[in-house]
């Protein structure tokens, strides 16, 4: 007695059918690739990319030692960084709470209308960064710290905006229900349901975003908008490369600190 | 014998910091930081004067957008911007997977591990712009040092999230595989890979839709894409082009973030 021939003995994980889905889907994924490739290099000059080594090496032998006299001069800069990243983010907060409660499903006065409005709010702030946020109010309001504080804010309000309707979406109707139940207005089922249970969501995302916002505000001065980029733009504008070295390291250190400061925050709320 | 007499009012207790001292003390500190910072704050407020009435026709500008008078210019930038983003995210996952399991502390011996997390750490801790004025000033302007700049940001992001994920691997699949005397070779593949493929291409479709963020970005240092045209249509207060590219963008953002999400909760 023998089995039946005609299937085959080898194990396989997928039927052909799938296989040859898949294969089609990474050659065409290959072919996309390699046209996109064409388009973007049709411009480059390979001769710079072949001097790329050269240049590297060039430029690291500019960079140590760093320039250490150059530390004083950062300090006040340093400063208006954390100034910006701070008040920007207290500023971006502050817009975001009413944008979030606009936005969630269950709080929301008018899914219909206002509902809508609110989530463009928060994807139009989310895809554009805070440097392209900066480079407008830099034309508007003129270069200056201010830019630089509005740039976060409204970079941040659709950060935190999305993660804080995400956590009113998910509270506890119960509780809110039993608000309700001893007959509260709209306002206070708001305050003694909804809020203490976003709280601690509320501040470990506040505190995710001041972090980020640390790393976001050192590059604005690029654009004019305060802190310590403009030093950057400033040294590497005369190739001091020494003094780029320096403000590397700094803001280095400050982010890696800042990076720990929220993380022990968010440990403790959480 | 009289009662205590029972309280009529009620305070809600506090959340977060119980201690009355501690929250005494953070109030302060909080109140007393604010005051020097907002202090420390320079604001010309004659510019910003002149500045809103400059923001009002930016307003302008953002709602009657001018698609047409910079259109070569805009596609061109936009080109760039997404072949960029397609390239870069494409070599960033190739780079990253091999550095993704080096950097999992179940996959490879602590030597090999230590280093690729050092890769993961370096890329992650500088910021994109940065990484970009080097890389521009070596491979000079244009999109292919932005490519580059985003495939190394790439590499820092996916490798993480994909080491922390494969060191959370359910063991006793991987056990069962290795019982059957398979090589490391073949414990990637049938152990690890099934494991984390859903997610890999998750982060992967996650990370295409940030570069294309990032790649409007990292024009402004000169790494071409949209983020140069940008540039220059803000410099030459061309406010109704600037609107224009704004809109584009939100407009492809929200295409790639709800197209990524679908296909992620498809392939899932």
């Amino acid at each position: 007695m023998s089995g039946p021939e005609h299937h085959s003995q080898v194990w396989t994980y997928r039927t052909p059918r799938a296989r040859l889905l898949i294969w089609t889907g990474w050659v065409a994924l290959v072919a996309l690739f390699v046209w996109c490739w064409q388009l973007m290099t049709r411009d480059t000059i390979w001769f710079f990319v072949q001097d790329a080594p050269r240049q590297a090496v060039d430029i690291g032998s500019r960079m140590v030692p760093p320039r250490w006299e150059y530390v004083p001069e950062l300090l006040v800069p340093m400063w208006d960084t954390l100034n910006i990243a701070t008040l920007g983010t207290i500023g971006g907060v502050i817009l975001a709470v009413p944008v979030a409660f606009l936005a969630a499903r269950n709080t929301s006065p008018s899914p219909r209308l206002l509902r809508p409005i609110a989530l463009f709010i928060i994807v139009a702030s989310r895809s554009i960064n805070s440097l392209i946020w900066a480079l407008l109010l830099v034309a508007i309001i003129g270069p200056g710290i201010l830019a630089g504080i509005v740039a976060i804010a409204l970079r941040s309000i659709g950060f935190v905006g999305k993660l804080l309707y995400e956590a009113i979406e998910e509270t506890d109707p119960l509780q809110v229900e039993a608000i309700e139940a001893t007959g509260a207005s709209g306002a206070q089922v708001l305050n003694y349901g909804i809020v203490p249970q976003i709280m601690p969501a509320f501040w470990a995302i506040s505190t995710f975003r001041w972090d980020i916002n640390i790393r976001e505000s050192t590059i604005l001065g690029l654009v004019g908008a305060g802190g310590i980029g403009l030093k950057l733009q400033a040294s590497l504008n005369v190739l001091a490369w020494g003094q780029v070295t320096v403000i590397l390291i700094l803001i280095l250190g400050t982010v890696i600190v800042s990076e720990w400061v929220s993380a022990r925050i968010r440990h403790a709320i959480i | 014998m009289s009662q205590p007499a029972y309280p009529t009012a009620w305070r809600r207790p506090p959340q977060i910091v119980k201690d009355r001292r501690w929250r005494l003390a953070l109030q302060i500190g909080i109140l007393a930081y604010l005051v020097l910072a907002i202090g420390s704050l320079e604001v010309n407020w004659e510019r910003v004067a002149i500045g809103l009435e400059r923001g009002q026709r930016f307003v302008m500008g953002f709602l009657q957008p001018d698609f047409a008078s910079r259109w070569s210019d805009i596609s061109r930038g936009l080109v760039e911007s997404l072949t960029m983003t397609l390239t870069s995210t494409v070599v960033g996952v190739l780079i990253s997977v091999p550095i993704g399991i080096g950097a999992a502390r179940n996959m490879v011996p602590r030597p090999i591990y230590l280093v690729c997390r050092g890769i993961i750490a370096v890329s992650r801790s500088l910021q994109e712009v940065i990484i970009a004025i080097f890389l521009v000033a070596m491979f000079g302007f244009g999109p292919f040092a932005g490519f580059l700049t985003l495939s190394f940001a790439t590499i820092g992001f996916l490798a993480k999230l994909l080491a922390d994920d494969i060191e959370e691997i359910d063991e006793t699949q991987a056990e069962a595989i290795r019982a059957t005397g398979a090589s490391w070779w073949q414990l990637v593949n049938y152990a690890v890979q099934p494991q984390v493929m859903p997610r890999l291409i998750g982060l992967s479709l996650y990370r295409l839709d940030i570069n294309f963020r990032e790649s409007a970005v990292i024009g402004i240092v000169g790494a071409g894409g949209i983020g140069a045209t940008l540039n220059t249509a803000i410099d030459r207060y061309e406010y109704d082009s600037a609107g224009a590219i704004l809109l584009i963008i939100i407009a492809i953002v929200m295409v790639a973030e709800y197209g990524s999400s679908y296909l992620r909760k498809f392939l899932q």
